[in-house]
């Protein structure tokens, strides 16, 4: 040590390599993802919908924080069932009719032969004490789960926030919202 | 229960499927202090690598598996 303190110019030397080197720490930490899960929720199907919420909740088990974007098919399914907003246009209305208003309107991506095989698998799903999409939803919600949703899809499926549900932290967002979590998350998901 | 294990809790899990074990044990291990210990009851078979899982990715501890016909009980201490 006495040899160093002896030797200014070694000093100063160490001196810039650890500033050096701290300012990348700075910029390694910063590229360091979150404990986070990102996922997009695309398909409206409810086998697809529920394995997002298996894998969001089960996320926030693990010690991860889960967050969910909600877009195009995905979007219906966070539309209220009791309420009723007006002032549609006709292709709002069309889409309005034609879509889930809801979870409970889902119907499974196979077998569902018109109804029938939602039908069995929800009562299935009850025996085997599986919990359903609205159970889901609901924990999602408790166990502090973001969710996002496409503007543009609320947008173009002609969607008003009134008719959405009341969920706590609920957000509108476009694809950059995404990206920011996506990019700062360990895991990313497209469903 | 165990002798040798000083259990502060015990969880029942059982007739739940997946993913809710998981998720009532993530929150019921918050019920107990850091270095105590819950005793969580699975029926759901899946348990047995999900509960590890869990632990390891928590930071928490499992003490001891027993299965008792059914129902696989975990002793898991709390560490994190």
């Amino acid at each position: 040590m006495q040899n160093i303190k002896q030797k200014p110019e070694v000093m100063q030397n160490i001196e810039e390599q650890l500033a050096a080197l701290q300012s990348r720490i700075e910029v390694l930490d910063k590229k360091t993802p979150d404990d986070k899960l990102s996922m997009i929720v695309f398909s409206g199907d409810l086998d697809k919908a529920l394995a997002s919420f298996i894998i969001a909740t089960g996320a926030v088990a693990m010690g991860l924080e889960a967050v969910m974007f909600f877009t195009f098919w995905g979007t219906p399914l966070l539309r209220a069932k009791g309420k009723k907003v007006g002032g549609k246009d006709t292709m709002g209305k069309m889409f309005g009719t034609m879509l889930p208003k809801g979870t409970s309107d889902l119907k499974l991506s196979k077998m569902n032969m018109a109804g029938m095989g939602t039908a069995m698998m929800k009562s299935l799903m009850k025996k085997k004490n599986v919990a359903s999409l609205e159970q889901m939803l609901e924990m999602a919600e408790q166990l502090g789960i973001k969710i996002y949703v496409c503007e543009m899809s609320m947008d173009l499926m002609g969607f008003k926030r009134e008719e959405m549900i009341d969920y706590k932290d609920l957000t509108y967002c476009g694809v950059a919202k995404f990206l920011e979590e996506a990019n700062n998350s360990r895991i990313q998901l497209f469903i | 229960m165990s002798e040798d294990i000083k259990v502060d809790k015990v969880l029942d899990l059982k007739g739940l499927p997946c993913p809710m074990p998981v998720v009532k044990v993530s929150k019921g291990i918050k019920d107990v202090e850091v270095g105590q210990v819950i005793e969580a009851h699975s029926t759901d078979p899946g348990s047995l690598t999900d509960f590890p899982a869990w632990a390891r990715t928590s930071g928490n501890e499992i003490l001891k598996t027993e299965q008792d016909g059914e129902v696989i009980k975990f002793y898991i201490k709390r560490n994190a």
